[in-house]
């Protein structure tokens, strides 16, 4: 995550110039076999609107290329300077090709954006948003709030947002303190969000996965360990489980006694425990994740413990105490029961 | 028939009157959408009638353009001289004022149309 990639760094000096020549040419099949497939490519969409991004992005870099290879044959045509052309004629290329082609191109382009807009982003009247997931961008992690048909707060979770296959997800988007901004690149593009503002955005997921997210606006130091997964899971296997995660039952288990006397509570909740805390990510049904502190660790025992015992080692800036200063072992039961939490 | 149109306009002011036009019509393009989308519930007319509108402004900010930049053509003596027109002289001066109002008139133009595309595309107030 941190740091050049191999490729980077391993790349002699003196070869930059060679690889500027061939850039173009390694440049697309590069792009092709690294990014443009996975949970978090824009070129790879698995829902109608990131389908329209990145029909987009096909069309404008089929264009660039089109605008780029008549450039460079016109350069290497007039290097040649086989036929001598008239000051006149030349000033008819200008015209034509510096003024009336571009605006007309740009025209075009404009144009087509704008009809692009509605599938796009496409707008839901308020009172269809029905059963909205409300997300805030806090730094540097996301609540997710999971709202009924009457706009009330069902329960909340963080960092992990799931939605049902093939029906439109409504989101509303706040911030509690700076802006971030909310991108999951395969289901479509991104959108700030603002404190003192909700701004909807509505995507859809054709197919089932797992996608990543990420915070696409500079929030402070640790935003780019701001990351999110959205589950796109079927529709019935969603309704199960919005009903189990309603449905709070009494948990008892050997870790929350010493979770709970550590006053994590103070700052995070667990559904049917004496934690209630409003200030961290709520820890419900946390074994259930597939990443830790917002796709910042891996979600192992191991990295629970080392995140609550330094958490501003992993992610600088973090609103969370160290807990380093804890009995080894309290750390290992906390983390172990946070591990099994369902 | 007697012309309407003035014989000679030379002053600086004419090199202006096309971008302004732009700038006047970019700012009430944007600015009665904002406050229509804004109050809409308090306005008795739909969102089409704001897009009529607004088309109506266009006509007229594209027809003071081209206004414009007919008498920006007419001081460039209708294209008989080549630019630069870099002589020190008044009518080198003249020339090369007319020259560049219909090159800003021409871009002008340009934006303005640019500006209006959204009309066509844009149907409703979106939140
Ligand atoms: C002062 C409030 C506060 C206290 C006390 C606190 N935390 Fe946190 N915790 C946070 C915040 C804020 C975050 C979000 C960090 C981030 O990812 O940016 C967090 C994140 C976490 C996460 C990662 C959550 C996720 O969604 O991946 C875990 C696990 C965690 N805390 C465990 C604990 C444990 C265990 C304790 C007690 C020993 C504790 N916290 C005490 C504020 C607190
Ligand atoms: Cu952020």
């Amino acid at each position: 995550m941190r740091g050049k990639g191999p490729t980077e760094a391993s790349r002699p000096m003196g070869s930059g110039l060679r690889s500027l020549k061939l850039c173009p040419f390694i440049l697309l099949p590069g792009l092709s076999l690294s990014s443009c497939s996975g949970s978090h490519s824009a070129l790879d969409p698995a829902g109608p609107e990131a389908s329209y991004v990145a029909h987009l992005f096909f069309v404008m870099l089929f264009g660039g290329i089109v605008i780029w290879i008549a450039v460079v044959a016109a350069l290497i045509y007039a290097a040649r300077k086989k036929r001598v052309h008239s000051e006149e004629s030349a000033g008819r290329i200008i015209l034509w090709c510096g003024a009336i082609l571009p605006t007309l191109v740009l025209g075009a382009l404009l144009s087509y954006g704008l009809w692009m807009m509605p599938a796009i982003r496409p707008w839901v009247p308020d009172e269809q948003q029905v059963r909205r997931i409300e997300v805030t961008g806090e730094q540097f992690w996301w609540r997710v709030r999971y709202l009924d048909e009457a706009g009330e707060v069902m329960f909340e979770t963080a960092n992990e947002v799931r939605i049902p296959v093939g029906e439109p997800a409504h989101f509303s988007l706040r911030a509690a303190d700076v802006i971030h901004s909310f991108w999951v690149p395969s289901l479509g593009g991104k959108m700030d969000m603002i404190p003192g503002r909700t701004n909807p955005l509505t995507l859809t997921a054709d197919r089932q996965g797992t996608y990543r997210g990420v915070c696409a606006e500079f929030c402070g130091q640790s935003h780019a360990l701001m990351a999110f997964t959205v589950r796109a899971v079927q529709p019935e296997a969603h309704e199960t489980w919005l009903a189990e995660r309603r449905a709070s039952k009494p948990l008892d288990a050997e870790g929350l006694a010493v979770f709970l006397n550590n006053g994590c509570g103070a700052c995070h909740a667990i559904s049917g425990t004496a934690a209630n805390g409003r200030i961290g990510p709520d820890l419900t049904a946390f074994g259930e994740r597939g990443t830790l502190a917002a796709g910042a660790l891996p979600h192992t025992t191991e990295d629970i413990a080392r995140f609550v015992a330094d958490p501003g080692d992993i992610k600088p800036g973090v609103k969370m105490p160290h807990f380093g200063m804890l009995p080894e072992d309290d750390i290992n039961k906390i983390a172990a029961f946070l591990k099994e939490l369902k | 028939m007697k012309s309407v149109i003035p014989k000679e306009v030379e002053s600086l002011w004419t090199l202006f009157t096309a971008p302004t036009v732009w700038a006047l019509h970019f700012v009430g393009c944007y600015a009665a959408v904002a406050i229509y989308c804004a109050k809409a519930a308090s306005f008795d007319f739909g969102f089409d009638t704001v897009r009529l509108a607004l088309g109506g402004l266009t006509v007229l900010a594209l027809v003071v353009i081209v206004l414009s930049a007919y008498l920006a053509w007419r001081q460039w003596g209708f294209g008989s001289g080549d630019p630069p027109h870099d002589e020190p002289t008044r009518k080198d001066r003249t020339l090369f004022q007319g020259f560049a109002t219909l090159l800003l008139a021409g871009l002008s133009f340009v934006a303005v149309v640019y500006v209006a595309i959204p009309l066509i595309f844009i149907a409703e107030c979106q939140r």
